[in-house]
This record gives C-alpha cells, sequence and structure tokens, in this order.
C-alpha cells in the first residue's frame, strides 16, 4: 500500500458520513440514523483492513505519512533562531494499532446504540463522526503536536454531545468535563513544550532515539533534572486527569451519569484510553528512567484507585454510577502494568485498555437497553428483570463476568497479565491490588443479581427482550471479548515487539 | 544639510491609499449631503467599500519596496505600515459590510455621517502606522479618535449611547494629555520630533543623567496607549463604551481602533526607544520590561476573570478584547525580535474572529432585541449554519486547535518561552482555561438551551459576507498558517528601524 496515504483517509473517513447528513432534511428520523450508522462502517472496515495488512512481529511504524505543517519561529534570548515545527506525521505501530481498531468497532456500536437517541439526530451524528475523527487521529498522530490538536477535537466534540444530548444535570456535566480537560490539555501543551526543549523534536521516531540518550544526557547535566522531572510530572497530571486517577476522577463520574449511553460507551470505552495511551506513550516511552524511579509510586496510585473505586463501587445504588466506579477502579490495573516495569506487565495493561474498552462498552449498551425499557438505574428498583427480558439480563451477567475477570473472557487474561507483572518486581502491590478483584467480584455480583434475580416486581413483569437490533451489536462485543480471552494472540501479535522494545529501552 | 525639497518634489503615488480614502469619504459626504432627508443611505456605504478595496490594493501594489519617507521625513511609506494599513482596511471593508445592512432599521439618525466617520477614522489609523514623527502620529491618533468619539454617540437617542460616547471623550482625551505629556518630555530631551533621531537623542540623553525623564516619557506615553488598546489597568471605560455604543461601532473600536493602537506603540517602542535598548543598564531594562509584564499579566487577568460575571454579550465581549489585549502585550513584555511578526499575526486573526464573532452578536441582538446573552438561546435551532460559524469564531477567540486563534496565541505563547519569560506564558495558559467558561457560555446558549419560539433567523447579504469572511479567514490562518508566517518573517525589519535613504 506504498504511496497511499492510508491513515489520513482512515482517519478522517467519517467525514464523508458528515458530508452525506448535510444533506438529510433534519425531520427525517430513520434516514438519518441509519445514515449515521452506515457512516461508521466506512471507518470500521478501513480500520480492519489495516489491522489484516500489519505486519506483526515486525518493530516500529507502518502505513507512515509526514509532511512539514507549520513551522513556528522565536528568537531565543541569546539571540539564537528556534524553530518549533509541526510535522503532519501519521503512522501505527502496535501500541496504537489495536487500540484503532478498538476505537472503529466500539464507534460503530455506539452509533448503533445512538437508536435510543430521541432527538436532533443530525446535528447528533454530526458530531459523532467529528468525535471520530478526533478518537482516530489521537491514535494515528505521530507528532505531538498533532496529537494535541486531535485531542482538543474529542475535547469539543464531547462537550457538545454532552452537553446537548444527556440527562438531567448534562450542562453541569459538560461543564465539569470542559474545566477539567481544559486544564490537562493546558498542562499536557505546557508539557510537550518542554518535551520539545528536552529533546528538540515534536515526532515520535526521533523522541524515542533520543529518549534512550537522555539518561546519559542527564547525569552530565544535572541541572536539567528538575525540568525533565517536571515534564514527566506534568505528563503524568495531564493524562491522569484523563485517565482519571484519584483524586481527578470526579468529572468523569458526572460524565458517566449524565452523558448519552452512546456517548459514555465511547468516552468509558476509548477516551479512558487516551489517558492510558498518552501515559505509556509519553511517559513510559520517553522517560524510561523515570518510570523507573517512580514505579513505587506509580504503583501506589494504582493500588489506591482499584481500592478506592472498588470500595465505592460497592456502596453505589445506581447501575451506572457502579460501572463508573468500577472503570476507576479497572484504570488502576492499568497504572499497576505500567509499575511492573516489564514486558507481561505492560501487556497487562495494553490488554487491560482494549478489554475494558469493549466491556464498558458493553456495559453502556445495556445501560442504555435498560434505560430504555424501565427509565431507570437504581439498584434497588429494578430486580427479576431476568423473568421477563432473559437474554437482556443473560448479556448483562457475561458483562459482568468479564469485568469481575472470569477466565475465558479479556477481562481475566488483562488482569492476570497485569498481575503477573506487578508481583514479578512489586509483590506487596500485587496482593493489595488483587483484593480489588474480590471486591470487584462482590460489588459486580451485587449488581448483576440485584438487576437480574429475586421475585419480579410488577410494573417489570411485562418487559420487552432484546429486539435483534440490540441483541445483535451486544453479541458482538461479547464476541470480541470472549476472542480475546481465548485467543489473546489476536491481541498480542501485533503488541508484542512494541511492548518488547519499550521495556528493553527501560533497561528491563 | 541638503537642498530644501519643495511639495511637488515628493512622490506623491505613495500615498494613495490615503489619498483614496481621503477622496472616498469626501465623495460619500457629498453624496450624503445630495441625498434627500429620507433616502437610502446604503449607497453611501457602498462607496466607502470601493474606496477601501481600492485603497488596499494600492497598499498590496506598494508592497515589497524599500522604505520611503516623504513630507519631511514626517511620513513613512514600509512594510510594517503596509501589513498594519491591511489589517486596518481589512477591518474597516468588514465593518462597512456589516454596517450597510443592519443599520437600515437601527436608531441610528444620520446614518451618512456613520460611514464616513468610520473611513476618516481608518484613515486616523493608517496614519498612525505610517508616522515616522511624533506629531503626525498625534495627528493620526486624534483623527482616529475623534471620529471614534462621534461614532460611538451616534445613536443620540440612546440614553447608554450618549452616556458612552460621553464618557469615551473625557477618558479618551484624558489618555491623549498623557500621550502628548509623554512626548512633551521626548521633545524636551532631544529637540526634535522625528521618531529616528530621536533614537540616538534619547540614549544621550539617557547616558547623560536624564534617565529618569526618558523613562517617564515612555511610561506616560505607554499609560495613554494603554489606555487606547484598553488593557488593564487602564480599561474601565472599554466594557461601558462597547455596550454603549452601536455594534457596528464597537466592532470598530474592538478591532481597528485597537490594530491602529499597535501599529502607534510597535512605532513609538520600537523606532523611538530602540536606541535605549543598547543604552540602557540592566536596572532600567528591567523595570521597563515590568510595566510591559504588569500591563500584560493584568490584562490577562483582569479581563478574563471578569468576563465570567457578564451577561450582557457586548460586555462580555468588552473583557474579552481586553484579555485579547494581554495576550498581544506579551510579546512587548520580551521584547524579543520576533515582537512584529506574532502581534502582525495574532492582530490578522483577531479581525477575522472578533469581527465575524460580532457580526453574528449584532444580529443575534437585534433579532431578540435584547443583549443578554440569552439571546443566543437556541440559536442552533433558529440557523444552524450562523451558530456553526458563531461556534468557529469562539472556538477562535477561546484558542482551540485549527483556528486563527490558537495559531495566533500559540506563536506569542512560544517566543515567550523562548524568550524565558516563563510567568506569561504561564498565564496565558492558566488564563485560557479560564476564559473556556465565558467563551462556551455562548456555545451553551446556542447549542443547550431552547429557544424561546422556532422563528427561523435569517442572516442579511451584508451580515453573511462578513460572517463568511470571517470563518474562511479564521480557518484558513488556522489551518494554512505558514504562506502568513513566511511572508512576515521575510520582511527586513531591521529596515524599519532605520531611517530611509531617499533624500
Amino acid at each position: 500500500m506504498d504511496g497511499v496515504i492510508v491513515l489520513t483517509l482512515l482517519t478522517f473517513s467519517p467525514l464523508i458520513g458528515v458530508l452525506f447528513l448535510l444533506f438529510v432534511d433534519r425531520g427525517n428520523e430513520r434516514r438519518l440514523k441509519a445514515m449515521g450508522m452506515m457512516a461508521t462502517l466506512i471507518p470500521l472496515v478501513g480500520a480492519l483492513s489495516l489491522y489484516a495488512n500489519f505486519q506483526t512481529g515486525q518493530e516500529g511504524v507502518q502505513f507512515k505519512e509526514e509532511v512539514n505543517w507549520i513551522t513556528f519561529t522565536a528568537i531565543g534570548s541569546m539571540g539564537q533562531p528556534i524553530e518549533f515545527p509541526i510535522t503532519y506525521s501519521m503512522g501505527v505501530d502496535g501500541l496504537s494499532m489495536p487500540l484503532l481498531v478498538m476505537t472503529a468497532i466500539v464507534t460503530t456500536l455506539a452509533a448503533v446504540a445512538s437508536m435510543y437517541i430521541k432527538r436532533n439526530w443530525k446535528s447528533y451524528f454530526i458530531w459523532l463522526l467529528i468525535l471520530e475523527v478526533g478518537l482516530l487521529g489521537v491514535f494515528a498522530a505521530r507528532d505531538l503536536f498533532l496529537f494535541f490538536i486531535f485531542f482538543e477535537i474529542v475535547l469539543v466534540a464531547t462537550f457538545l454531545l454532552v452537553g446537548k444530548w444527556g440527562y438531567v444535570h448534562r450542562e453541569q456535566a459538560a461543564n465539569q468535563f470542559l474545566i477539567y480537560n481544559g486544564i490537562g490539555s493546558g498542562v499536557m501543551l505546557l508539557a510537550f513544550i518542554s518535551i520539545w526543549f528536552i529533546f528538540g523534536t515534536m515526532q515520535y521516531d526521533e523522541l524515542i532515539e533520543r529518549a534512550v540518550q537522555l539518561t546519559e544526557q542527564l547525569s552530565t547535566m544535572p541541572e536539567m533534572n528538575w525540568l525533565v522531572l517536571g515534564t514527566f510530572i506534568a505528563i503524568l497530571v495531564a493524562f491522569g486527569i484523563k485517565l482519571p486517577f484519584f483524586p481527578f476522577h470526579t468529572w468523569m463520574l458526572k460524565v458517566h451519569v449524565e452523558a448519552p449511553p452512546p456517548v459514555v460507551m465511547l468516552h468509558s470505552g476509548v477516551m479512558l484510553k487516551m489517558g492510558a495511551y498518552g501515559l505509556i506513550r509519553f511517559g513510559v516511552e520517553l522517560f524510561p528512567g523515570y518510570v523507573t524511579d517512580l514505579a513505587f509510586f506509580i504503583g501506589v496510585l494504582g493500588v489506591v484507585n482499584i481500592l478506592y473505586g472498588a470500595v465505592l463501587a460497592f456502596v453505589q445504588t445506581d447501575l451506572k454510577r457502579v460501572i463508573a466506579y468500577s472503570s476507576i477502579s479497572h484504570m488502576g490495573i492499568i497504572l499497576l502494568g505500567i509499575a511492573a516495569l516489564n514486558v507481561t506487565g505492560l501487556q497487562g495493561a495494553v490488554f487491560q485498555m482494549v478489554s475494558h474498552g469493549f466491556i464498558s462498552a458493553l456495559l453502556f449498551f445495556f445501560i442504555a437497553a435498560l434505560t430504555e425499557r424501565t427509565g431507570t438505574t437504581l439498584i434497588p428498583e429494578l430486580g427479576g428483570l431476568a423473568k421477563s427480558a432473559p437474554v437482556l439480563c443473560g448479556i448483562f451477567l457475561a458483562a459482568g463476568m468479564a469485568t469481575l475477570g472470569l477466565p475465558g473472557m479479556s477481562g481475566f487474561i488483562s488482569e492476570f497479565l497485569a498481575f503477573l507483572g506487578i508481583f514479578e518486581t512489586q509483590p506487596v502491590l500485587g496482593v493489595l491490588g488483587v483484593l480489588g478483584m474480590i471486591l470487584a467480584a462482590l460489588y459486580m455480583l451485587r449488581a448483576v443479581l440485584g438487576t437480574t434475580f429475586g421475585p419480579a416486581k410488577g410494573r417489570w413483569q411485562s418487559l420487552k427482550d432484546t429486539r435483534p437490533a440490540e441483541a445483535v451489536p451486544m453479541l458482538v462485543l461479547l464476541g470480541f471479548i470472549i476472542l480475546i480471552g481465548v485467543y489473546p494472540a489476536v491481541l498480542n501479535d501485533p503488541l508484542y515487539v512494541t511492548l518488547e522494545s519499550i521495556v528493553a529501552r527501560m533497561g528491563g | 544639510m541638503e537642498i530644501e525639497k519643495f511639495l511637488l518634489d515628493y512622490d506623491w503615488t505613495v500615498l494613495a491609499p490615503e489619498l483614496t480614502i481621503l477622496i472616498a469619504a469626501t465623495l460619500m459626504s457629498v453624496v450624503d449631503l445630495a441625498m434627500g432627508g429620507k433616502a437610502d443611505r446604503r449607497f453611501v456605504a457602498w462607496i466607502g467599500m470601493a474606496g477601501v478595496v481600492v485603497a488596499g490594493l494600492f497598499v498590496i501594489n506598494y508592497m515589497d519596496r524599500e522604505p520611503y519617507q516623504i513630507l519631511a521625513d514626517t511620513y513613512r511609506l514600509d512594510d510594517f505600515a503596509n501589513v498594519f494599513k491591511l489589517i486596518i482596511l481589512a477591518g474597516t471593508l468588514l465593518v462597512l459590510l456589516v454596517s450597510q445592512s443592519v443599520l437600515k432599521r437601527s436608531d441610528i439618525a444620520y446614518r451618512g455621517e456613520f460611514y464616513y466617520l468610520l473611513l476618516t477614522a481608518a484613515l486616523g489609523g493608517m496614519m498612525m502606522a505610517s508616522s515616522a514623527d511624533l506629531i503626525t502620529l498625534y495627528v493620526g491618533l486624534e483623527l482616529l479618535s475623534i471620529s471614534s468619539y462621534i461614532l460611538v454617540g451616534t445613536r443620540k437617542h440612546v440614553l447608554k449611547s450618549t452616556e458612552a460616547a460621553f464618557k469615551y471623550v473625557v477618558l479618551g482625551a484624558t489618555s491623549s494629555a498623557f500621550i502628548l505629556y509623554g512626548m512633551s518630555f521626548a521633545y524636551g530631551l532631544t529637540g526634535t520630533t522625528n521618531l529616528f533621531e530621536m533614537q540616538n537623542g534619547l540614549t544621550e540623553a539617557y547616558n547623560t543623567g536624564y534617565a529618569f525623564f526618558v523613562l517617564l516619557s515612555l511610561v506616560l506615553m505607554l499609560v495613554g496607549i494603554g489606555f487606547k488598546i484598553s488593557s488593564a489597568p487602564f480599561h474601565m471605560w472599554a466594557p461601558d463604551v462597547y455596550e454603549g455604543a452601536p455594534t457596528p461601532a464597537t466592532t470598530f473600536l474592538a478591532v481597528v481602533s485597537k490594530a491602529a493602537a499597535f501599529a502607534l506603540l510597535i512605532r513609538i517602542v520600537l523606532v523611538g526607544y530602540s536606541g535605549l535598548l543598547n543604552a540602557m543598564d540592566q536596572v532600567w531594562m528591567e523595570r521597563i520590561g515590568l510595566f510591559f509584564v504588569i500591563l500584560a499579566a493584568l490584562s490577562m487577568i483582569v479581563g478574563n476573570t471578569a468576563a465570567l460575571r457578564q451577561r450582557n454579550v457586548k460586555r462580555m465581549m468588552a473583557y474579552s478584547s481586553i484579555a485579547q489585549a494581554g495576550y498581544i502585550l506579551v510579546p512587548f513584555a520580551i521584547l524579543g525580535v520576533g515582537l512584529f511578526e506574532t502581534v502582525a499575526f495574532y492582530l490578522l486573526a483577531y479581525v477575522f474572529m472578533t469581527v465575524g464573532a460580532f457580526a453574528v452578536i449584532m444580529h443575534v441582538n437585534r433579532m431578540a432585541d435584547t443583549e443578554d446573552i440569552r439571546s443566543f438561546a437556541g440559536l442552533y435551532r433558529r440557523s444552524p449554519w450562523t451558530a456553526a460559524a458563531m461556534l468557529v469564531f469562539v472556538l477562535s477567540l477561546a484558542g482551540i486547535p485549527l483556528t486563527g486563534g490558537f495559531v495566533g496565541k500559540f506563536y506569542i505563547f512560544f517566543n515567550a518561552i523562548a524568550g524565558q519569560s516563563f510567568w506569561l506564558a504561564g498565564i496565558m495558559v492558566v488564563t485560557t482555561v479560564i476564559s473556556y467558561f465565558y467563551y462556551f457560555e455562548i456555545v451553551r446558549q446556542m447549542f443547550f438551551r431552547p429557544p424561546k419560539d422556532l422563528d427561523q433567523w435569517r442572516l442579511p447579504a451584508g451580515v453573511a459576507a462578513a460572517v463568511v469572511i470571517g470563518v474562511v479567514g479564521t480557518v484558513a490562518l488556522g489551518v494554512m498558517p505558514q504562506a502568513v508566517f513566511d511572508y512576515l518573517s521575510q520582511l527586513q525589519l531591521t529596515e524599519v528601524l532605520m531611517p530611509a535613504e531617499n533624500q
């Protein structure tokens, strides 16, 4: 596929849908919905065929494109000219390829879940597709600044989607999202600029090359230590807000509760992964030395996240909040995987990113279907739904099992790898973290059983079970979860070489 | 001394842009007089627009030439001036375009005057950009100011407008007095009003024990100019005047006056006082730098935080414009070589996004018959394209990527970091995040809130044209700024600091 700008075409392919949508009458619900869903198939097919053409086992970036875009110039304090080039540089490696595919899949299924959206379908689908451009771009970019631009597209699109199509307190949620993530972006921009100061480039490939020499440089220039450490912490904070880790998580709960379910599928499934991806890409890849030094601290953060999220998930009465807190808990596992400093741990982290993407998408799809039928997500008001809607509840049970890490499902393999990794290097943290898994079994079973088992309450007795339009996407998601669970190579093959080289640079 | 030059010895063709504007303004006033009392005056605006376009073409035609000075070295034509003239003319053209379709139903009694006062004000701005002498600078400044005072007060039956005009006249005159007072010191120290001769004179005065007076003259002028660019702490007039003035006049103040005042600032600081930069010892250098740092930081902080509490859109835009002045002042605080490029680029982006935003605001306020921020409620339902355009402007003002506002802001920010002015860069980032609150309030109103009714609001042709130009300009500067960067950086700015040698 040489000479073809496949990644650019893929990233911007949702815009084709936007173009078509513009010409459809805003009242024509059926056509708008059909078109919005169809439009997400274009990037999906693109991403899948890219994955098919991806050379696994090959180190480095594939499908690379590069064009000089903008060069900012300034005169330094010593009178020397300083250039700040932004290249339009795209490419995927073993780390970003699976995430790209996951993004395309989850977006398509979120578009299907958009059947529950009640109004303004036209602008809804337009923004959803613009959001997809941002999400795909974030994972395809190979230049810090380009990454930042796509990141901001995601910010604006999500703000509008949450604020317009969410539930009662949607505006508050959108505001909180905007401010937290705005601050995150600001910190990120500062971090990127100082990365550029330290390394003298914005392109990943050159950055990674120079990152190797950084440790030697630092030993000769101790005065740079503070700048580098500050940058690393800034990266940690910027992506920590996005991930989110405690105590930056409050906005994420609001979004999970107030945003429309398809947007939460994308948010929980993909956007939280942007934070994790950034941590690995810019934190681990560029500052391997600090990751090694601060591994214990990162691990503690991870454990705090796991336990805090799990305990709070246990006391929630709202199903949405249970899942939101469980997300916080599961993001902690990613941190633990990173803190393990070995290939197994990192594998666990990336597996968790992809796996959690599918699982939380499925859970929120279920929530959407549930809200459509019952109008509530409060566990005490529900109960006994399995009698009238066995398929729907069966799927929920399966998703719950995947969350708590039942063997044979993706959740198991991710947690297994992450803990295997951390037990090797920091067993104490591993022991504490595993407690979270026990708690996960508690809160997940409590939530699932509380909703589906027991005597059916009067008004839920004639609940409609899943329609094919709902069952198919849910089963597709479940399929992916099981596929990764029983055949992890599908994810591991493209991933392994990249992770190995990352760990090699950490000196692990 | 050289041979005396007579008026006719000068190459007057270089003044073609200014003369075109002058002729157009005269023609407009004559036509206005000849027209009947109730006749439709929009025709007058078209003459003005034609004049501005022709003047712009003359400016473009004159670009990339050697600097040239006429009228006993008081008037200077160089690329620095040309760039600013283009910014001023572009702003004026857009304001005319908007006002010709909006003013027809408004309560401005003398519409004809409104149009040609815009031109005389623009002429003043062009003079400021081209001056090489304190006298011409001041004449240009007053021509701009006095025209603006009247523009602000044209809604003479509206109490707020009259009050605003009164406030503007009193405070504007005070600031002019400050500038004049500062100029008088500069003249007293050097015995000349020519900016290029002042370079050496001021350095000499500085080194011979008059350091305090040299700096006093600069600071006095900066106080006055601080008022003109509406930077804190001299910003108090802006919200009231922006609110009271008819919206086209507000737009003109926000865009053209501000650009011209920055041209003035660059002329005085870069040309008049540039000799000092080498002569000054570290202490004085820091004090001068500190003055700019305070101006910039205060403007960013005050503008962005005070805007949070505004419910009146025009007042909010006034505080936003104070904040924007703060961003543009950052390069001055650093006094790096990139000063001109960053300021010019930002102002160019600023023209597109601000005129566009005001055009939409004007339309929305008029249709809703209120200036409250709630007039934007549900704009998306009423006219999706207008809302989409406004979204572009707001994102640009807030500094979100892929817009001219972002590129301009980042350019300034990057220069600040390169100049090791980390504090200012930090304040820029923090206040930018704060500004999300109020800029996105407009987005919230447009997209999230339901409209009162479902009337469709169609943009009048002139406003629509200005909005389209604004969107195209904002996005183009955000996506493909390289061409403008390249042009600005190839200008020989060292030449700006030297007197032309055409005598």
